[in-house]
């Protein structure tokens, strides 16, 4: 099963708030070209661009790599940013520490993080203040 | 709804060069947060919005939302256009206010597509 992986590695610039998603947009082309499900391909594109938009807008900027294999994608977000203090209150809907910039383009509502446990089959964050987040997003395409 | 009827209720400038006179919109959602917007819209209807940046754009995109319409007479810049026409979709402005457009079309039947949520 490990030839059959698709790696992609993206640059996700923190400093251009507006170009922000392109990683994801990118990601969405390949699995319609890959011919992955619709709902699957709705499901990936939502939390995957909730990730990235949270590495421009908090993480300051990072990477993203994404695994695709016949059965699974794996995206993986890291940055260097100012870190998560306390991942379960992130998690909760509502709470939201955006920037004023960030709220300006209809973000900051503190549903992100639910919105990405919600529609991947599996969300792992690891972060620790003052060195940065890694958050792994796993959808399955057999489940 | 025929976007025709959309054009004409909301008395709406059509600024996209994508065929949009025989697209049919089968629910609509208004909405300034795209946040919002990502996690309770459920079905890939038509966007009202007045906020104006890519992300609205991108937004849709991850939706599959083909269809939006930028309120009280906002115009998007000709990029904001580009990545927009890049991806087939129509874009339209009004100058009615977001809940006036809204209920505008509401009335004519057009649904919402945002889920009841529990309080
Ligand atoms: N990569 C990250 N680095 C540092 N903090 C983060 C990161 N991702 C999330 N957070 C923290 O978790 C909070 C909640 O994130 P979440 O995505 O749920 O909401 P939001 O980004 O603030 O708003 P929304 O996603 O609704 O636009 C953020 O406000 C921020 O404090
Ligand atoms: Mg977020």
């Amino acid at each position: 099963m490990n030839n059959n992986i698709i790696t992609l590695h993206y640059d996700i610039d923190g400093t251009n708030f507006t170009i922000a998603g392109q990683a994801s947009s990118n990601i969405k082309k390949v699995l319609k070209q890959l011919g992955v499900d619709p709902a699957i391909i709705r499901r990936t594109a939502i939390s995957m661009y909730e990730g990235e938009i949270n590495t421009v807008i908090h993480g300051k900027g990072g990477v993203a790599d994404i695994y695709i294999s016949p059965d699974q994608i794996r995206i993986v977000f890291t940055d260097h940013g100012p870190g998560i203090a306390d991942i379960e209150k992130a998690m909760q809907e509502g709470f939201s520490t955006a920037s004023a910039e960030a709220r300006e383009l209809g973000f900051g509502a503190g549903m992100g993080l639910p919105n990405m446990k919600k529609y991947a089959d599996a969300l792992n964050i690891e972060s620790t203040p003052g060195e940065g987040t890694t958050v792994e997003l796993i959808i399955n395409i057999h489940s | 709804m025929n976007l025709k009827q959309v054009q004409k209720t909301l008395d709406a400038t059509i600024l996209s060069t994508t065929p949009w006179e025989d697209v049919d919109v089968h629910s609509a959602c208004g909405c300034d947060l795209m946040s919002d917007v990502l996690a309770f819209v459920k079905d890939q209807g038509m966007l009202l919005t007045g906020l104006v940046n890519p992300q609205v754009i991108r937004t849709a995109e991850m939706m599959d939302i083909r269809v939006i319409a930028f309120v009280r007479g906002k115009v998007p810049s000709q990029d904001i256009l580009d990545l927009a026409q890049s991806m087939d979709m129509i874009v339209m402005t009004t100058s009615y206010p977001l809940y006036t457009a809204c209920g505008m079309l509401y009335e004519q039947g057009l649904p919402g597509n945002v889920r009841k949520e529990q309080p």
